[in-house]
């Protein structure tokens, strides 16, 4: 195969980034469906921080309500697939990098890559 | 309020601030916090989360349509945003340490300087001469060529680390305001390093996803993200900042621009009174 110029991997990434945002909005859209299936029922109060609950700010507690399909769990979930979407895109900038055999820059993503984790393994628990 | 009044509301406003912010470049996050704090009366941090959920939305939405332009720089892009996740990392950590008093006022701050970036000349830095070597920049890579009327024009960064360090500045505020902090990355790429304006921008606007992304983890794990905010003003800023970059190319916006920036204007004095006096 030969190697892919930098437009190559950014349509690649281009595609990729449309895929995922779709899917992420449809996704959050069906949760708020969902959520307003009693639409007369009482806003919560907001303007005191409570923090979303461990169910909607842990990715376990999220899938654990997205399988009783509960709204808010929808919606998070959702809102999961949209925060992956640009580290998918560090990781086929990665694979870009790699197939053009520009070590630097493999190297260069996957710092950014390790960033991205560690952020998000802090809501992985 | 009933839940449908109050969704619905959310998400026009959303709408809106995605819109003008995608037609002014200014961005939708840097309106919708303070409209959410100010207007909604949300809890700041709540308004942060939503804003930086609909800035990951904006940025990967409009990258599609940059990438086909082929004029971002994914190795400069790259290269930076080892120092804007970083940035965003510290930030984030900061959303906890610092009062909401101080946010407001940093947010007021920073809305005032987009203001005032908006209406900057964009004066593009591809000259005729031959940019000088630089070293570092050459061993980074970090150069490319733009279409310019002659032909493709080469460029190079210039001042490698100043814009390094910027870029750090700038994960840091998006870090801890939730926004994208795209005026303060083209600051970074098209004043200091001396990049060609349109690939500064869209560099910017490609590196606003992963900083993003870099706190989310963080205001995700702290309960900042509260699905029934962030669902209208997520959905609301993507359609609106979609209709935004479809118009863009079409209508002249000098007055919509000005009447904006007044707004913003506006809003960034409120913010920082409401911080002085303890209100947010």
């Amino acid at each position: 195969m030969s190697k892919p110029t930098d437009q190559d991997v950014d349509i690649s990434v281009a595609a990729m980034l449309r895929i995922g945002i779709t899917l992420a909005a449809t996704v959050v859209f069906a949760g708020g469906v969902l959520y307003l299936r009693h639409p007369w029922a009482t806003t919560p109060n907001y303007s005191h921080f409570q923090g979303a609950g461990r169910s909607l700010s842990t990715v376990s507690g999220i899938g654990g309500g997205l399988i009783h399909f509960h709204p808010q769990s929808v919606i998070q979930f959702g809102l999961l697939l949209l925060i992956a979407t640009p580290v998918a895109r560090v990781v086929l900038c990665i694979i870009g990098f790699a197939r053009q055999k520009d070590r630097l820059y493999v190297l260069v993503s996957s710092v950014v890559l390790l960033v991205l984790i560690y952020s998000l393994s802090k809501g992985a628990r | 309020m009933s839940l449908v009044v109050f969704t619905s509301l959310l998400f026009i406003t959303s709408v809106i601030a995605g819109f003008l912010g995608s037609l002014t470049g200014l961005g939708g996050g840097v309106v919708i916090v303070p409209v959410l704090a100010l207007l909604f009366k949300v809890d700041i941090r709540y308004a942060i989360g939503a804003s930086l959920v609909s800035v990951i939305a904006t940025s990967s939405g409009a990258a599609v349509a940059y990438v086909r332009e082929g004029l971002s720089n994914i190795r400069i892009g790259m290269f930076l945003e080892v120092a804007t996740t970083l940035g965003a990392l510290l930030g984030a950590y900061l959303t906890a340490k610092v009062s909401t008093h101080w946010i407001a006022m940093v947010f007021g701050v920073v809305l005032l300087y987009s203001a005032v970036s908006s209406f900057r000349q964009k004066s593009d830095n591809v000259s005729p001469e031959p940019k000088q070597a630089n070293a570092l920049a050459e061993r980074l890579e970090l150069k490319g060529s733009y279409p310019g009327p002659n032909g493709p024009e080469p460029y190079i960064a210039q001042r490698v680390p100043l814009g390094f360090g910027i870029m750090f500045g700038a994960g840091t505020l998006s870090g801890l305001l939730g926004i994208g902090s795209g005026a303060v990355k083209v600051l970074a790429m098209d004043q200091a390093m001396k990049l060609p304006f349109k690939v500064s921008t869209t560099t910017s606007n490609f590196m606003i996803g992963v900083t993003a992304a870099a706190s989310a983890g963080i205001y995700l794990s702290r309960g900042y993200i509260d699905p029934t905010i962030a669902m209208p003003v997520m959905l609301g800023v993507l359609a609106g900042s979609l209709f935004g970059t479809h118009i863009l190319v079409k209508t002249r916006v000098k007055t919509l621009k000005n009447v904006f920036a007044l707004v913003i204007v506006a809003l960034g004095v409120e913010m920082i009174y409401s911080g002085i006096a303890g209100k947010i």
